[in-house]
């Protein structure tokens, strides 16, 4: 077993996915089961091989740092579950 | 006289311009196709009838006033995954369900410009996580294609498995489709239709639903090569909101399909001769060296030692990416909102019910994987090996042109027969994960039936942006293998 319970629910905990005991059970199985099988990469040598970044080499282009979008509150909004004027609206945080 | 949904792009490009039928005319049969079917396959999961004749509307004018684009009244239906501005766009995901863009992905902005029609949105699976249809909210897809002598429901492969059944069940003419680890290819081959995965950076990512974002790219499913290449022709461009795509012009993709394999050289590689390898996919593959020797071509033996590899580390990559961009589902900006006591349980409550169980899987694998302490062990080690991966393909590249493997381990399998152990479904991209591990471009074609009587693909491998050898090779296949059967129309229902 690489992850055992206690790992799943700090997981779930981390990613803010509210879980069940049953399915912290089933969890702790199927993240096991991928983890042991990704674990085959451990016989790979890489420690003198760099990470990939790019497929071809080419350098990022940057734009010009000026203001290209904005003004569309309105849009920006559209989809929110939960507005007042013009912001979102979330549970109290700080008392 | 063919039917209109019969007809490839090409065709009905010449028709159209021939004034044989018009742009309403080929739009209002695919409206009736898709209305007689989808009860049965559920490949569009939003139709989108009014848009469509309107669109088609306006593309009979253009025609008429000799304007019309490259795609000018070419019915179409879009991968649920491409924000369409005012049109709902889910990703088939809960937390989704009532998202609505204000915005155009660039991709689908491309086709509107050429004159395509939009049908209507296509079924995939939840964040385009899966190789089956099986995770979607809305439900699996059905393949029109069934086992002989049996009317099992198979499944259109996945992702994309909305697009897959619909451009082989005739309910549109061409479908966009995004692939990340085969999600392209794969419904491609088990619906005995054509696939393309561009390689990385060919089009632009903007106002796709991201899934893993160094691994996945758009492009077309069709019922043939010429027509996959009439449609990435448009779908590939340079887009300055997206750093990653390539600012490169895009070839005449067309002019490349009937160019022949005359002097080309084939790499086989013998990795891909995985131990159990069903006879009917070894001597597939085989027919595929045979044609295309016959049609000119040389083949040579590679060896690409790393390939075993590929899929473990795509299952640390893409679960770790998919953490990040997954993120942003919060209840708060967009999507579904669970009320709970504070913040935190507003959150958690908000994912529980938006995620699918698939799609927490890999979120939880991503978010251990990336967590304090495990960065180099996993995502680094995988990204190193990535490296590996694309430098033997740069070194086979040094001597062939294209590389011939199959798409898939197997044809069509049933609903439900694969989804117990998720390792068994992710062997399903076995022959095609290596590709968006390496950023190349990959194609599938048809190339003929399994003895269950469905479809199987052949995929070819080529140069990072040398999509058009590929179809030069594909269309050799296509054109050896002969027309498909198409599959019985047991799905629609009588109006």
């Amino acid at each position: 077993m690489s992850v055992d319970r206690a790992t799943v629910r700090r997981i779930a905990r981390l990613a803010r996915i509210a879980i069940t005991e049953a399915e912290a059970e089933r969890l702790e199985q199927e993240l096991s089961g991928i983890l042991d099988w990704v674990a085959q990469l451990d016989g790979i040598d890489t420690s003198a091989v760099e990470p990939m970044t790019r497929v071809a080499a080419m350098t990022m282009q940057k734009r010009k740092d000026e203001v290209t979008d904005g003004f569309c509150a309105d849009d920006v909004l559209k989809n929110a579950p939960k507005v007042d004027d013009h912001y979102f609206v979330v549970p109290k945080i700080v008392e | 006289m063919t039917k209109l949904t019969d007809l490839s792009i090409a065709d009905a490009r010449e028709g159209l311009r021939a004034k044989s039928f018009s742009a309403s005319e080929l739009t209002q049969a695919h409206l009736e196709a898709i209305a007689a079917a989808n009860a049965a396959l559920n490949a569009f999961i939003l139709p989108t009838p009014e848009r469509a004749l309107a669109m088609a509307k306006a593309s009979e004018a253009r025609l008429k006033a000799g304007e019309g684009g490259a795609l000018e009244g070419i019915p179409l239906g879009i991968k649920d995954l491409f924000c369409t501005k005012d049109v709902r766009t889910t990703a088939c995901s809960h937390i989704l369900h009532r998202f609505t863009p204000t915005y155009e992905s660039t991709v689908t902005a491309n086709l509107w410009a050429a004159g395509a029609v939009m049908l209507g949105k296509l079924n995939n699976d939840e964040f385009a996580m899966g190789s089956s249809n099986e995770t979607s909210f809305y439900g699996p897809v059905v393949n029109p294609w069934q086992r002989k002598g049996s009317n099992a429901k198979l499944v259109p492969g996945g992702s994309s498995g909305g697009s897959s059944a619909a451009v082989a069940a005739r309910l549109c003419m061409g479908a966009t489709a995004t692939d990340t680890g085969g999600s392209i290819r794969q419904p491609a081959a088990v619906t005995g239709t054509v696939g393309i995965k561009p390689t990385y950076g060919r089009c632009s990512r903007w106002g796709i639903v991201a899934f893993a974002s160094s691994l996945d790219q758009a492009g077309p499913i069709a019922r043939s090569i010429r027509d996959a290449a009439i449609l990435l022709k448009v779908m590939a461009s340079h887009d300055p909101k997206d750093t990653t795509s390539v600012d490169l012009p895009v070839p005449d993709y067309e002019a490349a399909v009937e160019r022949g394999v005359k002097g080309l050289t084939i790499g086989i590689p013998k990795e891909y001769r995985v131990p159990g390898m069903a006879p009917e996919i070894e001597a597939l593959w085989q027919k595929g060296v045979e044609w295309l020797k016959a049609s000119g071509a040389k083949i040579k033996e590679v060896s690409l030692p790393h390939t075993k590899y590929a899929l473990p580390s795509y299952y640390i990559v893409a679960p770790a990416e998919a953490s990040s961009n997954l993120a942003r589902y919060d209840g708060v900006r967009y999507g579904l909102r669970q009320p709970g006591s504070d913040v935190i349980s507003m959150y958690e409550n908000t994912r529980e019910a938006g995620f699918g169980a698939e799609v927490k899987r890999r979120i939880l694998i991503g978010t251990y994987v990336l967590s304090a302490g495990y960065y180099d062990a996993y995502y680094l080690k995988a990204q190193k090996v990535r490296s590996l991966i694309k430098r033997d393909f740069d070194t086979a590249f040094e001597e062939v042109d294209a590389i011939l493997t199959p798409t898939t381990p197997g044809p069509a399998f049933a609903v439900g027969e694969k989804s117990g152990d998720p390792v068994e479904m992710y062997l399903n991209d076995i022959f095609t994960v290596t590709v968006n591990m390496a950023g190349l471009p990959g194609l599938s074609v048809p190339a003929g039936l399994s003895l269950e009587g469905t479809p199987l693909g052949l995929q070819l491998i080529g140069r990072p942006f040398d999509e058009e050898t590929l179809f030069r090779v594909s269309r050799v296949i296509e054109e050896a293998a002969g027309p498909l059967a198409k599959p019985q129309d047991w799905w629609s229902k009588a109006a």
